[in-house]
């Protein structure tokens, strides 16, 4: 059992506001194994940065974890204290976040900030981390390294400090690297060249990536594994090409339907899907979806439905997937 | 040959940056673009951040004071920089309006949705009494898929998506011809993104609209505009036929912008070639010489640096701006 880099089971996970308790997270599994790409796709609001974030022990006040078991490498993230957890945060697991214009300190040099990370996690002394950082920023790609350390972050193009940040992630080779939105922030065509860069130093270093995006492209194009978040909960999971080809969720189904795809021909009218993101404060008591989900039944409205599993890891949590299955097995 | 609601001819829109006298600097950021838009059709705009699209959009209504050209709005002249010719604006803002781009900066957060919509209304005096006024704004909210008893709530009480169709009853309020759609999408969730798209694609039906669509999504402007323009740095580089755009591009930059973006069916994703560009957009402060893509462009050479080309129709209604359009294709 112990193949699995990341081994995530039934995580719940809470924020005490002052409105009241708001499930986050309500039971999610993740298990991921080294040197895969997995992608997190739903909604602002569906958890899918909570997850990732509660991984590293990053849970912000007043969120705390409720339930489930997190393992990492060896590592029990339950039992961890903080000082444990700084050990391994940037050392064995890194994250990139969404904008680079804010996540780097705008009062130190780039270099400074990409040695600190160098020296709080090995023992070299300031000659051998500034050698290194220069090997870093080579390895990112970016030009003139000796010159670019010595510059500040506002010097730096968008696409540039995404690469920094790129860097300083992979300072320690991490086993795994969390992408928080990576590239929203970003051009098309700079996004292409950050996407392209960090594939290509995934087969170079063999770390496992969680690719938190909203954008169906980007997973279709860098993830062997997707899990579809709706609403805390991990509603489909399965292979790239199982999600894209062979969905059996309706909120799946009608994600792939919503966005224009540009290598379309002809003139086809999008399909949106009703109706407003949940409430997480009161969330709808059956399946999350239900109230949105053209295909709504009486039970979705009451119960939650079961796990229905499918080939290879491949899961769904419908009543409709549910219902197709019993009446299957009474034909036969 | 259908009319043509909109020209623009040599657009030019400077910002000045400092400097005195002589030594005045300027941001081009919209430099000789042309184009015109047809009475009923879509004519989308792409480009990356910084490359002068929402200036276009906001010059072209006067929100700006261009700094040259001509623009024709049906048939009047509303600016001429040559002639000196610049109309008062109101009685065409009741013909030309704006949707922006965040529904949670352009609505003003101490007016109730009704007083929003209501305030287009009451500048133009389009209501006999007042309760021809709220009528009227019950009307503009229902066309979006609001309801009467939106029109007393304020706008932190909606979500994005709803913000966005509160933006847009309020560009429809005056019954306009033409409307300017800045990035009206990017705010919103992808689930969210796809009922305001259908609603824009409804009410042209309805109503006859024409729009000028601005988006860095080229997947979403190619969806819904029947004519694509792309421009960078401040210029436009090439303008066709949605579908010819995509399929026959002739530019070397709205080439490799199509092949950058990220197709969402891994099977292609897989087949496809990416044409990767070096670097970055270089400043608009101090863009290249000559061909301002030339920097970042494959085929460059001494002529892209030495002029800058010319705006040239290739094939019918097949726009393009680049020296080296023929060795390309």
């Amino acid at each position: 059992m112990a193949n699995y880099l990341v081994d995530i089971k039934d995580e719940r996970l809470s924020f005490f506001t002052q409105a009241g308790e708001v499930k986050a997270l309500n039971g999610v599994s993740i298990q991921l194994k080294e040197g895969e790409v997995l992608g997190i796709v739903g909604e602002s609001g569906s958890g899918k940065s909570v997850t990732a974030y509660s991984l590293m022990g990053l849970t912000a006040h007043p969120g705390k974890l409720v339930g489930g078991s997190l393992d990492f490498n060896g590592h029990h993230i339950n039992d961890m204290t903080e000082k444990e957890m700084r050990k391994i945060r940037g050392n064995e697991v890194s994250i990139i976040f969404q904008d680079p214009m804010t996540s780097l300190n705008p009062v130190y040099t780039i270099g400074n900030q990409i040695e600190e990370a160098i020296r709080l996690h090995t023992d070299k002394d300031k000659k051998q981390a500034h050698e290194r950082a220069r090997e870093l920023l080579e390895l990112v790609g970016i030009n003139e390294p000796e010159r670019r350390l010595k510059q500040y972050p506002h010097e730096l193009s968008g696409g540039m400090r995404q690469r920094v940040m790129i860097a300083i992630a992979l300072a320690c080779e991490p086993k795994l690297l969390i992408a928080d939105e990576p590239t929203t922030a970003l051009d098309v065509t700079i996004q292409a060249q950050i996407l392209e860069l960090m594939m290509e130093l995934k087969d170079k270093l063999g770390m496992a990536i969680i690719m938190i995006t909203h954008d169906l492209g980007i997973v279709a194009s860098t993830c062997e594994k997707i899990a579809v978040m709706y609403a805390g909960k991990i509603v489909e999971y399965g292979s790239t090409d199982q999600i894209f080809y062979e969905p059996k969720h309706e909120y799946t189904k009608g994600l792939l339907k919503s966005v224009p795809r540009l290598e379309v021909d002809e003139y086809e009218r999008l399909v949106p899907i009703e109706g407003s993101p949940v409430d997480m404060l009161n969330p709808p008591k059956g399946c999350a979806f239900a109230p949105r989900c053209k295909s709504c039944m009486k039970i979705c409205l009451r119960e939650m439905p079961p796990v229905s599993n499918f080939e290879g890891d491949h899961y769904t949590q419908c009543w409709l997937v549910q219902k197709k299955e019993l009446e299957g097995g009474m034909q036969q | 040959m259908s009319e043509k609601l909109i020209q623009v001819e040599n657009l030019k829109q400077y910002f000045p940056i400092g400097g005195f006298g002589k030594n005045k600097k300027y941001v081009k950021a919209v430099d000789d673009v042309s184009f015109y838009i047809e009475k009923g059709e879509t004519l989308g705009l792409v480009g990356e951040s910084g490359c002068g699209k929402t200036t276009t959009g906001r010059s072209l209504l006067r929100l700006y004071e261009p700094t040259g050209g001509k623009i024709t709005f049906d048939n009047d002249v509303i600016f001429d920089s040559k002639e000196k010719i610049a109309v008062n604006m109101l009685p065409y803002r009741k013909k030309m309006q704006i949707v922006f781009q965040d529904p949670y900066a352009s609505l003003d957060p101490r007016m109730t949705v009704g007083d929003i919509v209501g305030e287009a209304i009451d500048i133009h005096g389009l209501a006999a009494s007042k309760k021809d006024r709220y009528d009227r704004i019950i009307e503009m909210l229902r066309r979006v898929g609001l309801n009467s008893e939106h029109a007393n709530r304020y706008p932190h009480e909606f979500s994005g998506g709803q913000r966005q169709r509160v933006g847009i009853a309020r560009a429809l309020a005056v019954n306009p011809q033409f409307i300017v759609c800045d990035e009206p999408i990017s705010a919103l969730d992808v689930s969210i993104q796809a009922q305001v798209i259908n609603m824009f694609e409804d009410l042209q039906a309805e109503f006859g609209l024409t729009y000028l669509f601005i988006a860095h999504d080229l997947s979403v402007v190619k969806h819904i505009s029947n004519r694509i323009g792309v421009m960078y740095l401040g210029k436009m580089v090439e303008l066709a036929e949605s579908n010819e755009l995509i399929k026959d591009s002739l530019h070397p930059y709205t080439k490799s912008l199509i092949s950058a973006i990220p197709i969402a069916d891994p099977k292609v994703a897989r087949e496809s070639k990416r044409i990767m560009l070096n670097g970055d957009v270089p400043s608009p402060l101090n863009p290249p010489s000559g061909c301002h893509f030339r920097t970042r462009c494959p085929y460059a050479t001494e002529e892209c640096a030495a002029s800058t080309p010319k705006w040239q129709e290739v094939k019918k209604g097949h726009y393009v701006a680049c020296h080296h359009v023929d060795k390309i294709n």
